[in-house]
């Protein structure tokens, strides 16, 4: 039972960044309809940027706030330079550019930084912290409770603010938010400059336990995807619940199964949710229009 | 669309007199070693183009195949005795089964689901291939027997180095790649490929099995990719799991969107630049991940058809 108990609190742990990758990838995808395959990049530049700031010499909260401030300016001029100029392009292209601009990235990454694995100290040190027969490690702690953060914030600002509900009206019905005086441009700036924020953080938080390196992207972008698909495309409940089940089986497959198909596990989840629901957990019923 | 029936000839003409006559501005062996890697990776593409181009549908793993293909080649003479060719020709009917085991679900999906499902499915081949490590050998790789034709072809007269041998038959059997994909375009499949590129709804109502077709056209381009992967295997005569990697299938699209997917010829011409850039560039090596992504947007943004077609129609329109 401990062992059970332990795999679950590691489940729990690198499902809550993957609930943080979902997460921008749903505000991403709510506001233009764009799936951002490069959303895993985001993570580890979060990493990367305050892995190599922190060695100059910055104190780690400043360097993990000038990591996150970077990578919401990169999601910007993503958005910018290379989603907005293809507005209306079919989808294919658009798969095309965002990868591209995942392999751009991770080629520039690893020019300006290097190609080693990399890791900064843990917030609140390494000792272990002992639940019922497993330990957990107080990363893990500021990890999980990162993502709740972020998602409690999220859903103030979605119904709270007038801005939120500014995006939210762009993704329901874009010439009609025009209409009543809503800067679409903006809600599009914004909303990709949140969700590499979102990413970045997430980088961050994860680092002192899984180490960094200038590859790790892509891997996250499956995994945020699969966990945005489980609980239903464009859902932010939907993306915290199905980033933290999927964690759950990524660690349960791994400690009882094979820890070198681990990978696999997001790969098998994308095909038996697309066959079994393919609307999610919480998605609702769409129809395309011809 | 882009190749008329005309076109046909014209294509597979040019591109023959461009592999038999290149040979003689050969300065030396090094470049009948270019000339292959361009013919393989070529046909690696040109079965892209029938998925992407023809029917408008994404694989971000296509590499997977390529690399069983390269496996089969390794493998199946050691543990099943056959010759190189037989399993060339076994990698290809299992990518195909593959193909259609792994189409069959995933082809019921559209857009962005397609593109993940495709590059789980890439991940999943490369991550088998580098656990597998007492079959596969590992990250490492494993050597790849040889294929015996050139000494074959020695004895009835025929003497052609090694480097001359995987030119000429990279060439030709890229060649007969491209006249079986010309030929698919005009028939009745390329004719229900293109209609369900152009809407899928629209050729459900004209009575086209979408499922059906969308499915024919993946494990077609699967076998193109096996077949390449066992070229480059046999001719390499060692593998590594790198081959079926996520770079590879990104690569792979790259050169299919670079010169334009919707036609073989186009798809051919970007293979061959992203084949030599590397060569003439030495720096390129260091760059490729920021050229591969860099290339891939921005003929997305500034020329969606991509180069032959663009090109294609400034000389046209200069001569109006």
């Amino acid at each position: 039972m401990p062992e059970f108990l332990q795999f679950l609190l590691s489940g729990i742990t690198v499902g809550a960044v993957y609930a943080l990758v979902a997460l921008g990838f749903t505000i991403i995808y709510n506001a233009s309809g764009v799936v951002n395959f490069a959303q895993g990049e985001f993570v580890m530049l979060g990493g990367m940027i305050t892995v190599f700031t922190y060695a100059a010499g910055l104190p780690l909260p400043l360097a993990a706030l000038i990591a996150i401030l970077a990578t919401a300016a990169i999601g910007v001029a993503l958005n910018t330079l290379a989603i907005a100029p293809a507005r209306g392009a079919p989808v294919v292209s658009l798969i095309i550019i965002t990868i591209g601009a995942s392999i751009l990235i991770r080629g520039a990454t690893q020019l300006v930084f290097d190609k080693q694995l990399h890791r900064f100290p843990a917030f609140s040190g390494d000792t272990p912290i002992a639940i019922g027969g497993a330990t957990i490690l107080p990363q893990s702690l500021w990890v999980i409770s990162g993502a709740f953060a972020i998602f409690l914030l999220l859903w103030l600002f979605f119904t709270r603010t007038l801005i939120g509900r500014a995006v939210l009206a762009t993704a329901n019905n874009r010439v009609a938010a025009q209409l009543v005086g809503i800067n679409t441009n903006f809600v599009m700036t914004l909303s990709f400059a949140m969700s590499a924020a979102i990413g970045a953080l997430a980088g961050v938080l994860v680092t002192p336990i899984t180490l960094t390196s200038y590859n790790i992207g892509l891997a996250f972008a499956l995994k945020g995807f699969a966990a945005a698909m489980i609980g239903g495309m464009g859902n932010p409940k939907g993306a915290l619940v199905g980033g933290l089940l999927l964690g759950i089986l990524e660690a349960m497959t791994a400690g009882y199964i094979s820890s070198q198909y681990k990978d696999a596990t997001a790969f098998i989840v994308i095909l038996v949710v697309l066959f079994a629901m393919p609307q999610g957990l919480f998605g609702s019923k769409s129809t395309d229009r011809v | 669309m882009i190749m008329r029936p005309s076109n046909k000839v014209v294509t597979l003409v040019i591109l023959a007199a461009i592999i038999l006559i290149a040979p003689i501005f050969f300065p030396s062996s090094y470049y009948f070693r270019v000339g292959s890697l361009i013919f393989v990776n070529g046909l690696a593409v040109t079965g892209l183009v029938i998925l992407l181009g023809y029917a408008g549908q994404i694989s971000l793993g296509h590499a997977g195949f390529v690399g069983i293909g390269a496996y089969a080649c390794a493998l199946a003479p050691v543990h099943l005795g056959l010759h190189p060719a037989l399993a060339a020709i076994l990698g290809a009917f299992l990518s195909a089964v593959i193909a259609f085991l792994v189409g069959r679900p995933i082809l019921r999906l559209k857009g962005y689901y397609l593109a993940v499902a495709s590059l789980g499915f890439g991940i999943l081949v490369s991550m088998v291939l580098s656990n597998e490590a007492q079959l596969t050998g590992g990250p490492d790789g494993m050597p790849v027997p040889e294929l015996g034709l050139r000494a074959g072809l020695k004895t009835i007269g025929i003497d052609l180095s090694n480097t001359e041998f995987w030119y000429a038959l990279s060439g030709l059997v890229l060649v007969v790649g491209a006249w079986l994909a010309l030929n698919l375009y005009d028939s009745s499949t390329g004719r229900a490929l293109r209609a369900l590129h152009g809407s899928e709804v629209a050729a459900r109502t004209v009575g086209i099995d979408v499922a059906h077709y969308k499915l024919q056209a993946f494990i077609i381009s699967a076998v193109y990719a096996s077949v390449s992967g066992s070229l480059l295997a046999l001719q390499n005569k060692f593998v590594t799991p790198d081959i079926a990697g996520f770079l590879h299938s990104i690569e792979m699209v790259t050169m299919a969107v670079l010169g334009g997917a919707g036609s073989v010829f186009g798809a051919i011409l970007g293979g061959a630049i992203l084949t030599t850039l590397p060569q003439v560039l030495t720096v390129f090596q260091e760059y490729e991940q920021l050229m591969l992504g860099l290339i891939m947007m921005l003929v997305m943004i500034f020329m969606r058809e991509g180069l032959l077609p663009a090109i294609a129609r400034r000389l046209r329109g200069r001569g109006e």
